[in-house]
């Protein structure tokens, strides 16, 4: 029950994206299409689930027996880095099919400041292991819906008559106000 | 004369928030009141001229293929030492602020001044440089966040205007964020226009 809840906070209540505002410049700068959104939402979910159980045990066995918390934000940082660097070479020899449908979006990943903020959220929470498994699951998924859906309304909006100052971005931000609304609609049903 | 360039190119010419649209997260997230906003323009200001200035300082040493890594633990150490500054004296901002004071590592505008301008300028252009980006950046954080604290919650800086009971809460919740600085955007788009 209580991983149920941790899981739906990080993906509808606190949603990353509309919520949260982590990770806005993907949002609004892959969403064009849906198929380039999917592929984005498909390297989060692989990326974020791996690297906040790396970074969970750099922060628990590495940083906290020495004493080097303070060290966090340079070392979750490089440990990403070298982590995207790592799947994507595995992915392109093992996985060729998978790499091709995200292989352009892994390098893109690293600067993906979700995936940093969950690896620190989850320290700042003070989950457990599995906890923070969850959590980054959670929120992963969250990214994903909310981009996804994004990226079909904005299909929609390439067709319709918008106002000429609102073309472009300000019509996405005032999309992404009215989406963020409807968010604010699951707030307090449950706790984190 | 182009060292006055270099320090107005952030404020208006390219402002990284209105025109470049990088660095977004902290302006939306952080914009709920005036005082926040504020705070958090002042790390942002410290991590950009500092480490524009050290990358400067170190550019001829470093070699090309690396200088990524290294662009980012020089910001990362800056990142520490304003954190762990704001929590020491300022632990109400800190805490509003949040996990964002971190994420200042991952701020596009800062690896990307470090890449596009101090990497390949010398040092007093390097801190203009960064002294003017945290200028445009702050003044568009703070306008955004005046504008939603003024409808929001009806007071400024945490002085009280008018009663809140009449403003509209909304404008401090996540969703007056997008709408803000949509029609922020918008203005400016009709003002460009203009001037046109």
């Amino acid at each position: 029950m209580e991983l149920f809840g941790i899981f739906f906070a990080a993906f509808l209540i606190n949603n990353i994206l509309l919520i949260r505002f982590i990770a806005l410049c993907s949002f609004f700068g892959v969403s064009t299409k849906i198929n380039t959104s999917i592929g984005m939402s498909l390297a989060v979910i692989f990326v974020m689930t791996i690297s906040s159980a790396v970074s969970w045990m750099v922060y628990h066995f590495i940083l906290g027996p020495f004493h080097l918390e303070f060290l966090r934000t340079a070392a979750f940082i490089l440990t990403i880095a070298a982590l995207v660097q790592l799947e994507e070479l595995y992915m392109k020899k093992m996985i060729p099919a998978l790499y091709q449908a995200m292989g352009i979006y892994l390098p893109l990943i690293t600067t993906n400041c979700a995936i940093l903020a969950v690896a620190f959220l989850a320290i700042d929470y003070r989950f457990n292991f599995l906890q923070a498994m969850v959590y980054s699951l959670g929120v992963s998924s969250g990214y994903s819906l909310a981009i996804i859906l994004f990226s079909y309304i904005r299909e929609r909006m390439a067709l319709a008559p918008i106002p000429k100052w609102f073309q472009g971005y300000p019509i996405a931000f005032i999309t992404a106000a009215l989406m963020s609304l409807a968010f604010l609609g699951f707030a307090n049903m449950f706790g984190l | 004369m182009s060292l006055w360039r270099d320090f107005n190119a952030g404020i208006v010419r390219e402002n990284p928030v209105l025109r470049l649209m990088i660095g977004l997260c902290p302006v939306l997230a952080v914009s709920n009141n005036a005082l926040n906003a504020l705070g958090m323009s002042v790390a942002v200001a410290f991590v950009l001229t500092c480490s524009n200035l050290v990358v400067a300082a170190i550019r001829k040493i470093v070699p090309d293929e690396i200088r990524i890594p290294i662009f980012i633990i020089v910001i990362s150490t800056f990142v520490t030492i304003s954190d762990y500054v704001m929590h020491a004296y300022f632990p109400e901002i800190h805490k509003a602020l949040g996990v964002f004071v971190p994420l200042i590592v991952v701020n596009c505008i800062i690896l990307g001044r470090a890449e596009a301008f101090a990497y390949r300028n010398p040092v007093l252009n390097a801190v203009l440089d960064g002294l003017g980006m945290s200028l445009g950046f702050g003044l568009a954080l703070v306008s955004i966040g005046v504008v939603r604290e003024v409808l929001g919650a009806g007071s400024i800086f945490g002085l009280q205007l008018f009663n809140p009971a009449v403003a509209a809460t909304v404008m401090v919740l996540p969703p007056g964020a997008f709408i803000t600085i949509g029609f922020l955007m918008a203005g400016l788009n009709k003002l460009e226009n203009k001037v046109r």
